[in-house]
C-alpha cells in the first residue's frame, strides 16, 4: 500500500520524501483540527457538573 | 540492480509488477489504525489541552484587559486599609463570561474565563461555567463553578493538586476575591448537595461566602464528581490594585 504510493510519487527520492511529509502535515493538521475534536465528544467523559437526577 | 534486472533494462522490457499481498495490506492498515490511535491519545491529553488551553488563557487575558484601566500594575500592601463587603454583580445571560478563575496551584500564569451556566456545547468547552442560580463571586452563599478535568483545556486538570490554605481567585470587573481551599469530597453525579449555599445542608440560610470548584473524578472517567469548598477571605478592589500573589500575572495580562 505505502509501497505503492512511493512508486507512483515522481521525482528522485528526495522529492518523494518532500511530497510525503507534505501529506502527513496536511493529514495531521486535518486530524487535529477536525477529526479528533468530533470523535472526542463520543470517548472523553463530558459530565463535570452535578445535577439532578 | 541484479544482474537480472539490467538483462531486462538491457532488452527493453519492463520490471514484474511485485506481487500485491493481501496480508500486507491488511498490515499496513492496522499499523495505520494504531498510529491513528495514538495520534488521538496524544492530541486528547496533551497537544488538544495545549490548544484549547491557551485560547482560553487568551480569552482570559483579553476579559481582564477590558476592565484594566492602569491601576492594576501596582500591587495591593499587605497594609491596605479594610476594603469592607465585597462588591457583588449580578448573573449576565448565559454563556457570556463575566469573570476570571486565577489559582496560582494551576501555574504561575493560569488564568481561565468563568461564563454563566454550565452548557458542555457552550460554556465548558470556553472555560469555567458558574452555575446558574448559585450566589455570584463575593455573595454570601455558595458560588459554585464547574470545568472540564479531560480534555477541552481541562481547566481544572490539576483539581486533585489543591491543598488547604490555597488561594483561589476569582476576578471581577469589580476587582479579585480571593478564596482559601479548605476541603473536599467525593460525591455521586447527582450530588446537587454540593451546590446548597450552605453545601450539604439543604434549607439552611448562609452566612458564610463559599466557592465551590466541581470537575469529574477520576480523572479521564466521569463515574463520580469531585468538589473542592473554599472560603472568602477578602478582596481586593480594582483601584487598589491587585494580590501581590498574582500581581505579575495581572500585570503580564495588562
Amino acid at each position: 500500500m505505502y509501497g505503492a504510493l512511493w512508486r507512483v510519487l515522481p521525482g528522485p527520492w528526495w522529492v518523494r520524501l518532500l511530497i510525503v511529509l507534505a501529506l502527513v502535515a496536511a493529514l495531521t493538521t486535518a486530524l487535529v483540527v477536525w477529526v479528533f475534536p468530533w470523535i472526542d465528544q463520543f470517548v472523553t467523559p463530558q459530565d463535570v457538573t452535578v445535577e439532578e437526577p | 540492480m541484479s544482474i537480472e534486472q539490467g538483462r531486462r533494462a538491457r532488452a527493453g522490457t519492463p520490471a514484474p509488477r511485485r506481487r500485491v499481498s493481501v496480508v500486507g495490506i491488511l498490515g499496513e492498515l492496522f499499523i495505520t489504525a494504531g498510529v491513528l490511535v495514538l495520534m488521538f491519545l496524544g492530541w486528547q491529553v496533551w497537544l488538544g489541552n495545549l490548544i484549547d488551553g491557551s485560547a482560553q488563557k487568551d480569552d482570559s487575558v483579553a476579559l481582564s484587559q477590558t476592565w484594566n484601566k492602569g491601576e492594576a500594575a501596582k500591587p495591593a500592601s499587605n497594609e491596605r486599609p479594610d476594603p469592607g463587603p465585597p462588591v457583588v454583580g449580578t448573573a449576565p445571560e448565559n454563556a457570556v463570561q463575566f469573570a476570571n478563575l486565577i489559582v496560582p496551584r494551576f501555574g504561575a500564569d493560569y488564568t481561565r474565563p468563568i461564563a454563566e451556566g454550565i452548557g458542555v456545547d457552550d460554556v465548558l468547552r470556553y472555560g469555567v461555567g458558574h452555575y446558574p442560580g448559585t450566589a455570584m463571586p463575593g455573595a454570601v452563599g455558595n458560588a459554585a463553578f464547574a470545568a472540564h478535568r479531560t480534555g477541552h483545556g481541562s481547566p481544572f486538570f490539576d483539581i486533585e493538586k489543591l491543598q488547604i490554605g490555597d488561594s483561589v481567585y476569582v476576578e471581577t470587573e469589580a476587582g479579585w476575591y480571593r478564596y482559601v481551599v479548605r476541603s473536599l469530597e467525593y460525591v455521586q453525579p447527582t450530588g446537587v448537595g454540593v451546590l446548597d449555599p450552605v453545601p450539604q445542608m439543604p434549607g439552611v440560610a448562609p452566612t458564610d461566602r463559599i466557592i465551590t470548584l466541581t470537575s469529574c473524578n477520576p480523572v479521564f472517567t466521569a463515574s463520580e464528581r469531585m468538589a473542592v469548598y473554599g472560603i472568602y477571605d477578602t478582596w481586593y478592589p480594582r483601584a487598589g490594585g491587585p494580590p501581590a500573589e498574582i500581581a505579575a500575572l495581572v500585570k503580564a495580562s495588562s
